[in-house]
């Protein structure tokens, strides 16, 4: 299995909880750094002025949409305008049903759209396909061959 | 003159031309008979003129007396028409003339044969001269000339001129009175002709005249006809100030609408406007709902979960039953979200319509609900041919929604039916889905497709209430009617209507 790095954007705790149990029932050992909101997404990814250099690019981005600061779609775009992260697979996790959400998420180079079910054992469900999907079965584009 | 100018002239002209031409034809008669006539008088007068003078001058014929003839010609001197006279004795030679100094070329050069007649433009006679024994004693001839005739003819003609002249004026003067009788009133009709024609005045009349023969019939006629035309004018005119009254009132009328019209759409275009305002409110609160509702939900029944599996050890029975309530609640309020979420979607939807074969789609439900649980007998029966005009995608919630009650209610049943056709209702076409199942009260049907209103528990039959209020406004939006029949323990029977195609030819589609 790769064993690159996950980075978890989401603002709701609970939800990043639930979230990290669902990968650990399915065997996702990965490492998954958590960015609570845009900005820190996007610090993590490309660092900032005075913080941080920027992170090992992860193998996988999990993205909510609805983030405080800089919201997912804005954080996508910025992902897709830079060279580096181009072709970074990113997987848009939201509880949005919104129709919109999910053309604009794919028109602007989303991976996959997720949506987050109620139902935690679906979740767990949706969690364990993605963790096959994109960290088993799936390889990465050569530019991306850092990893 | 005769065929244009107004009619007096014409008829003063007629009568003149036509007296003119009689007093010709009179006076030519007349002067053709003074001539016949005077001209016979002379050569009778020349005749016995000459007789007298012939038995005078037996005598002198006898004797050859020259003298005494010439003494008896000299008599002629009385009468100075008389131009030549002679007598010849028996040989034809002249014993005495007439002047004496007449030459012989104005003499015949023998007596003529006996007679009077007009000869070289005189009057001319030779009367035998008869002794007392019946023997011819010689010839007395006589030539007068015709001054006499001349100047009779001359006065003739001068009196008729003159009583021709005097005649046409007498006919110009009576014409002129006369034919007054007739120009006058037809000249007076052309005039209040003119007048009517003109001025549009029918209340004129022309002067009537008694006895007035054609004329006064023309006239009679031309008034009576006048007075027809005025009461038909006056009833127009009537009409007209009628019609023009109630187009006034139908202009203030228009006017009035125009301005309520405006009115209405003002607060037409207020009301969309708050409806729009309204619609992205909605939108946005869906939006909300969709996000910040599900992720509490997810929470709750995450940890419940959570709780479930690793502290299962520190839960008795009851309080796993609890945490299992608090999953089923939280599930239930997630497909209750996800529901009003669709309902909310499909007021907001666009609309693309197509002819949709109903047949089609209904038979794939109904395999989808059979291949959902191939334990349940169910008989289908899907009538072919169906045919929609409407959104596909809309129209198959509809039919989705509707057969999944069927198949629902119907489950209790050994032999449950389910059947979907279409029946005319009130002269339009209703497509039908109907079942053996549960059915409800008729008390409730109004209730049927209210949102979150339902005639059965959860426990009975699942569900959230909100099916029937989506079909409801598909309808609806679709310009059509729902409306249920149904029957507790027997079954139910679900009509929904579609706007036809027809029916909105040149409506937008927006």
């Amino acid at each position: 299995m790769n064993q690159g790095k996950i980075l978890l954007v989401e603002d709701s705790r609970d939800d990043v909880e639930l979230t990290l149990r669902a990968l650990k029932s399915n065997n996702i050992t990965n490492e998954v750094v958590i960015a609570s909101d845009g900005v820190q997404a996007i610090e993590h990814l490309f660092g900032s002025e005075a913080g941080p250099a920027p992170m090992e690019l992860p193998s996988i981005v999990l993205l909510d949409l609805n983030l405080p600061k800089v919201n997912g779609l804005e954080v996508l775009k910025r992902i897709r305008s830079d060279d580096r992260t181009a072709l970074l697979p990113v997987v848009i996790l939201t509880s949005s049903t919104e129709e919109r959400d999910m053309v604009e998420g794919y028109k602007l180079g989303a991976n996959s759209y997720v949506q987050k079910p109620v139902d935690f054992l679906e979740f767990t469900q949706a969690a364990k396909q993605l963790g096959l999907y994109w960290l088993l079965l799936n390889r990465s584009p050569p530019s991306t061959g850092r990893l | 003159m005769l065929r244009d100018g107004p009619i007096a002239r014409r008829l003063t002209a007629m009568i003149l031309l036509i007296a003119g031409i009689s007093l010709l034809l009179t006076s030519v008669a007349f002067g053709g008979y003074q001539y016949w006539s005077f001209r016979r008088t002379m050569l009778s007068n020349l005749g016995v003129r000459g007789q007298i003078l012939a038995s005078n001058s037996t005598a002198a014929l006898a004797f050859a007396d020259s003298a005494d003839a010439v003494e008896i010609l000299s008599a002629l001197r009385a009468d100075p028409h008389v131009r030549a006279a002679a007598i010849f004795d028996p040989d034809g030679v002249p014993l005495a003339r007439y002047p004496v100094d007449l030459r012989d070329s104005e003499l015949p050069s023998a007596p003529g044969p006996d007679g009077y007649r007009f000869e070289g433009g005189m009057a001319i006679g030779y009367e035998p001269v008869v002794g007392a024994t019946e023997q011819r004693l010689g010839t007395l001839y006589l030539a007068s000339d015709l001054e006499a005739l001349y100047d009779t003819l001359f006065w003739a003609g001068l009196i008729g001129a003159g009583v021709f002249v005097v005649s046409l004026l007498a006919a110009y003067w009576s014409s002129q009175l006369l034919q007054g009788a007739v120009s006058v009133p037809i000249r007076r009709l052309a005039e209040t002709a003119k007048v009517v024609s003109s001025a549009h005045d029918y209340s004129v009349r022309a002067s009537t005249i008694r006895g007035g023969g054609e004329v006064g019939e023309l006239t009679d006629a031309f008034n009576h006809m006048l007075g027809h035309i005025e009461a038909q004018d006056r009833e127009l005119r009537a009409g007209r100030d009628k019609l023009e009254g109630y187009a006034q009132e139908l202009e203030a009328r228009v006017q009035e609408r125009t301005q309520a019209l405006q009115q209405a759409n003002d607060s037409l275009r207020m009301y969309a406007d708050n409806l729009a305002a309204a619609n992205k409110e909605l939108d946005a609160f869906a939006y909300s709902v969709s996000h910040d509702l599900r992720a509490p939900l997810r929470s709750i029944d995450g940890f419940s979960h959570v709780l479930l599996e690793d502290y299962l050890d520190k839960l008795d029975d009851t309080g796993r039953d609890y945490l299992g309530r608090v999953r089923a609640a939280s599930q239930r309020m997630g497909l209750l979200i996800d529901d009003l979420l669709r309902l909310a979607r499909i007021s907001r939807v666009e609309m693309r319509k197509e002819f949709v074969d109903l047949s089609a789609m209904a038979s794939q439900i109904a395999a989808d609900l059979r291949a959902s649980d191939g334990d349940r007998r169910v008989a289908f029966s899907v009538a072919p041919g169906l045919d929609a005009w409407a959104d596909k995608r809309l129209l198959q919630v509809v039919m989705d929604n509707l057969m999944r009650n069927s198949w629902k209610y119907s489950s209790k049943k050994d032999e449950a039916h389910i059947e979907v056709d279409q029946v005319q209702s009130n002269g339009s076409r209703a497509f039908r889905v109907r079942d053996n199942g549960a059915g409800f009260d008729m008390k409730y049907a109004d209730k049927l497709f209210g949102e979150f209103q339902r005639l059965h528990s959860v426990s009975e039959f699942e569900g959230t209430g909100v099916g029937l209020a989506t079909v409801r406004r598909i309808v609806m939006r679709h310009g059509g009617k729902i409306w249920a029949e149904g029957k507790v323990g027997e079954g139910a029977a679900f009509y929904f209507t579609l706007a036809p195609r027809a029916a909105e030819a040149g409506e937008s589609h927006s």
